[in-house]
């Protein structure tokens, strides 16, 4: 908290791209990292008498996020214009929902950083059009690239509920895990597919009526929010003190200094000239359409944790290491359908996810769906493992292998990475060890545990590493014991 | 009602509109669209008191178009209609104050 | 002179194609050089697409296919509809040079059925105007007078038809801009119902009333180039899914029994004598004929200007921000900064109709405006779509004069922009409603065209076609043309 005497009103509007396959308003694809205007067309370019028609899929990834906000979604949509001239906006108007947002009325319960949980109300989401990408060039010229514009945004606006910097970084976390979630967009921060507009006051504690709100755009980081507003906090106290009067202004947040820097004052309020879009029609939603998008709808973070956790016996900690990403909690589930089902099973495909799989990520720097990694292979190297047909030590073989696609199985087996778990093939051989090594039987009897390491040793190494040692250990007792 | 419009206003529309005038033309369009606005004002005789306002006549409802990507291949020729250009990009006089909107 | 289109309808000319009297080819060359003649005074065509025609003309007689009944004829397409290649500018300074890499709808349509695209027709600026006077290139003069104006803003389709330089024209009707110019020049003039045309390449001025429409001297004609221009377009999100008919199919067919409402709001004060005379004789003529005519009432006519004005100017000033020199078309050369860029190219850009209609568009959106004016201006709209549901619930259609006053001189009104608006009383509430209106020629006064309006129901011109060519059949106006004299 900045100062006991005050209490800080943060509401925060997050821009979410969704990655559909065609823009919100022209079939033109929606794909990052192309060369400049490469997925542009005319009605992209706001060309004379090009007119828009809405992309179904987009409505649909929204009615998603809202469904997952728990908002109430609008039966009845009619698309707005809000009219301002910029260059990366070719028609001089966003395509938005102004007067009628997809969805009302929601609410995200927050895991606090203090243990406790808060729902946080979203007054409102609604889907809109991106605009491009302006470049500033050192030559006094600015270079504009149409690829962005028109990429289905969905915008979405808690209530004035969150009180602390803390609070907004948590907020976000959760944010970001449920639209992960609903597999609309993989809110990749550092790509500006997720973006905060940050607002936040200060007033006397105690005090019914806020303070002036200072405005904050285009945040793509959660860390940058925090620090921002933690800034803010101080910034804003320190002039409430001293007599001064917060402005209404729309300042912006400077990394390298961690403050916040004025960028324009609003004498006025923008003046936007929102009105109805008449170049589209209407859409109405009906109670079998969000059926039918929420039987799509993918199963949240939260909900495969419980399961995880209660179903498969996995730990929390490993339960939120999977649902970091959508990706791996799919991929985790699959491998479990794919017969890795049993609680050891589980527990070994999430320790493999979390470890091996993670590191062999990191280390390549790629995506899990990237590889050549599938579900079914994870879950036959680890059904060969729980049967004992592989050592874990043989497995670090078989993962190498599987990561290059092959299949567990016929590899393990045609590389003769096959236990050895048979007691008609480990007898013999045990009998023969004993037989050359009186003298640690001498010591086993004598009560030297280190005799049956020694004996093991010798045994692995008579069996090129093949024997079970589990099974080894087991018999390897009671052949001692016979003598 | 009686809205008259003054000249700081319509200066304001103007800056808005992006349109630029001299003071003399502001004057000549400022009585021009005091009596249009004045014309207009006659509205204020309709009781319309529950009345839905109709913004379009259409009858189409859920006029959407399925999520398949089509790309035009039009860049080329776009960019060949662009003032200037350059590297693909289109070319303006710096922006300055940079503020994203969306 | 050489050659004109006064003596030939479509189906004529379509005949005369599929027997061999001429090719495709010569009509071209025959109607580029009757242009080229008269229009040096006439002033109709901002550009001509001579090469285009003739290579369009030739790929047609190649094919000698003219089972589609435009294959192969010349015909004028109004500058605000996008031509893939060929300069379309609205007849806007900001346009000019701007070559659309994309047809319009309708441009496609009409290559499909082998039409042969001569040029582009005059209009005002952006189609706002009422006489093709704001046109940033040149002044249509009235076929009948060339001291008049041609209406507007579809000036220069009318005049090019009445003046027998082309069989039809496509316009563009947002408040009247197809059936005024057609009154004025004596044609028939068609604005469809909303949906009916796809607006796909049509350059908007109002997204929520423009409709693209045919200007012929015949009824039949009308309806047979409506025929082809017609239907759903999934490009065009307010066109409808509907099939389209033949709109030929009632024409022929009597008029007996056919109810007319006639609103006794269209022949109030402003309407001139001639007119009021002119139309009253026709409606007469038309009861004459077996149809029963009662006095109806559409009590919010009166509104229809004020609200018009202020739901076109708002969505024009919407529709017109993208001209900013930025992505096409003309920027202004002295821009430096990226606020000149956009301040200097509208400024030199736009000429003074325009700007008008942006300013009051702007500032009856902006914050403190909206209700007293968007908002209201959008309410009685829907007052005027219940005057209208009223009457249609118990008749056909509604019939009264087209413009409340025969054509006026050129430069007469320019200056006055209030009284140029009150001169589209009559047309303006059928865009409203999104209603298909058609003018016809009722007679002359003067020596000057009067024109007659009929409007239908939604979606059904081809009454409003049955009705029209009953009434031209027993009076045969489309025989007499005007006086044209070629260099
Ligand atoms: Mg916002
Ligand atoms: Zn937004």
């Amino acid at each position: 908290m900045a100062n006991e005497n005050f209490e800080t009103t943060i509401g925060l509007e997050v821009h979410v791209e969704m990655q559909t396959n065609s823009k919100l308003l022209s079939p033109s694809p929606v794909h990052y990292g192309d060369a400049p205007n490469e997925n542009t067309n005319v009605i992209d370019w706001g060309y004379p008498g090009v007119l828009p028609v809405a992309n179904k899929g987009a409505i649909e990834y929204g009615m998603r996020v809202a469904l997952a906000l728990h908002a109430e979604i609008t039966e009845d949509i009619r698309w707005d214009r809000k009219n301002y001239v910029y260059p990366d906006n070719p028609k001089s108007y966003q395509t938005t929902q102004m007067r009628t947002p997809l969805g009302r009325h929601g609410y995200l319960d927050v895991n606090m950083p203090d243990g406790s949980v808060k729902r946080i109300g979203i007054e409102e989401l609604h889907v809109e059009e991106d605009a491009g990408k302006n470049t500033h060039g050192t030559d006094g010229y600015s270079y504009v690239d149409l690829n962005r514009q028109g990429t289905p945004l969905v915008e979405i606006v808690s209530k004035p509920d969150l009180s602390s910097p803390e609070e907004a970084y948590a907020y976000l976390e959760q944010l970001r895990r449920v639209v992960l979630f609903t597999g609309v967009s993989e809110a990749k921060m550092q790509e500006g597919q997720m973006r905060a507009d940050v607002n936040v006051s200060l007033r006397p504690r105690g005090s019914k009526t806020y303070g002036t709100r200072v405005e904050m755009k285009n945040i793509n980081s959660f860390h940058y929010v925090q620090s921002a507003l933690e800034f803010e906090e101080r910034r804003q106290a320190q002039v409430i003190r001293s007599g001064g009067k917060v402005r209404q202004e729309t300042r912006r947040y400077d990394e390298p200094t961690k403050s916040t820097l004025l960028m324009r004052v609003k004498e006025v309020a923008d003046d936007y000239r929102y009105f109805p879009e008449p170049d589209l029609s209407p859409i109405h939603i009906d109670q079998a359409w969000i059926d039918r998008v929420q039987a799509e709808l993918p199963k949240s973070a939260g909900d495969r944790q419980v399961a995880y956790v209660q179903d498969l016996g996995l730990e929390q900690y490993d339960a939120e290491v999977l649902t970091q990403t959508l990706a791996m909690a799919n991929f985790f589930d699959a491998a479990v359908n794919a017969g890795a089902d049993s609680k050891s099973a589980a527990k070994r495909v999430a320790n493999y996810l979390i470890g091996d799989v993670n590191a062999y990520l990191n280390k390549n720097q790629v995506e899990l769906q990237d590889t050549d990694l599938t579900p079914e292979n994870l879950a036959g190297m680890v059904k060969l493992i729980e049967d004992g047909t592989i050592s874990t030590k043989q497995a670090k073989k078989v993962f190498e292998a599987i990561m290059e696609g092959e299949e567990p199985e016929a590899y393990a087996k045609a590389q003769g990475l096959v236990q050895i778990s048979d007691p008609a093939v480990l007898t013999p051989m045990i009998n023969e060890v004993l037989d050359d090594n009186p003298q640690s039987i001498e010591d086993f009897k004598g009560g030297k545990d280190r005799a049956t390491g020694f004996l093991i040793g010798q045994l692995m190494k008579k069996s090129k590493g093949q024997a079970n040692p589990g099974v080894l250990n087991k018999l390897l007792l009671a052949e001692l014991n016979k003598r | 009602m009686a809205t008259s419009i003054s000249k700081e206003e319509v200066a304001h529309v103007a800056d808005l509109a992006k349109l630029s005038f001299s003071d003399q033309e502001l004057e000549h369009f400022t009585g021009q669209l005091q009596e249009i606005v004045a014309m207009c004002e006659k509205m204020a005789e309709v009781d319309t008191t529950n009345v839905e306002p109709t913004f379009s006549v259409t009858p189409n409802v859920n006029h959407l178009r399925e999520d398949v990507a089509d790309n035009w291949h039009e860049k080329k020729a776009l960019l060949a209609q662009a003032p200037d250009e350059a590297a693909d990009l289109i070319k303006v006089p710096a922006i300055l104050n940079g503020e994203d909107e969306a | 002179m050489t050659f004109n289109y006064f003596d030939k309808t479509l189906a004529d000319l379509n005949a005369d194609l599929k027997a061999g009297k001429i090719t495709a080819e010569e009509l071209t060359k025959e109607t580029l050089a009757n242009i080229q003649a008269t229009d040096e005074d006439l002033q109709a065509f901002v550009r001509m697409h001579e090469d285009e025609a003739l290579a369009k003309a030739r790929a047609v007689d190649e094919k000698g296919d003219f089972s589609n009944p435009l294959a192969g004829i010349p015909m004028a397409i109004k500058d605000n509809i996008a031509t893939n290649g060929l300069e379309t500018t609205g007849a806007s300074h900001i346009l000019s040079g701007f070559k659309p890499v994309y047809d319009a709808t309708v441009t496609t349509k009409l290559n499909d059925a082998g039409a042969v695209i001569v040029g582009k027709a005059n209009m005002d600026e952006f189609a706002m105007g009422g006489s093709t006077e704001t046109s940033y290139y040149k002044k249509t003069k009235n076929a009948w007078d060339h001291t008049k104006v041609p209406g507007g803003s579809s000036g220069g389709s009318a005049a090019a038809v009445a003046a027998g330089q082309v069989p039809y024209a496509l316009g563009s009707d947002t408040g009247g801009s197809i059936r005024q110019p057609a009154a004025f020049n004596g044609l028939v003039g068609m604005k469809p119902t909303y949906g009916r045309v796809s607006r796909f390449g049509l350059f908007a001025m109002a997204s929520s009333l423009d409709q693209i429409g045919p200007l012929t001297r015949t009824v039949k004609d009308n309806a047979l180039v409506l025929n082809a221009i017609s239907g759903f377009d999934k490009k065009d999100s307010t066109s409808v899914e509907l099939e389209v008919p033949d709109f030929a199919e009632k024409i022929g067919q009597d008029i007996k029994g056919m109810k007319i409402a006639v609103p006794e709001e269209y022949f109030q004060e402003g309407i001139s004598d001639e007119v009021a005379t002119q139309v009253k004789a026709a409606i007469v003529q038309l009861e004459a004929m077996g149809a029963t005519v009662d006095k109806v009432s559409l009590p919010h006519t009166q509104y229809g200007v004020a609200a018009y004005y202020i739901l076109m100017s708002s969505e024009a000033s919407s529709n017109l921000q993208r001209y900013d020199g930025i992505r096409y078309g003309f920027r202004a050369p002295d821009a430096k900064s990226l606020e000149e860029v956009y301040k200097n190219t509208r400024t030199e850009g736009f000429g003074d109709e325009v700007k008008r209609r942006i300013m009051l568009g702007t500032f009856s959106l902006s914050a403190g405006a909206y209700d007293a004016f968007f908002k209201k201006a959008a309410q009685i709209r829907t007052l005027i779509i219940g005057d209208f549901n009223k009457v249609f619930a118990d008749y056909d259609l509604i019939v009264g004069p087209t413009t409340p006053t025969q054509p006026y001189g050129i430069g007469e009104e320019i200056g006055d922009p209030k009284t140029m608006y009150l001169g589209d009383v009559l047309t303006i509430p059928v865009n409203l409603a999104g209603l298909p209106g058609l003018s016809i020629n009722a007679g002359f006064n003067g020596g000057m065209p009067v024109g007659m309006q009929l409007i239908g129901k939604p979606f059904d011109e081809a009454t409003l076609y049955q009705v029209a060519y009953a009434f031209e059949q027993v009076n045969h106006f489309y025989d007499q043309h005007p006086v044209v004299e070629g260099k």
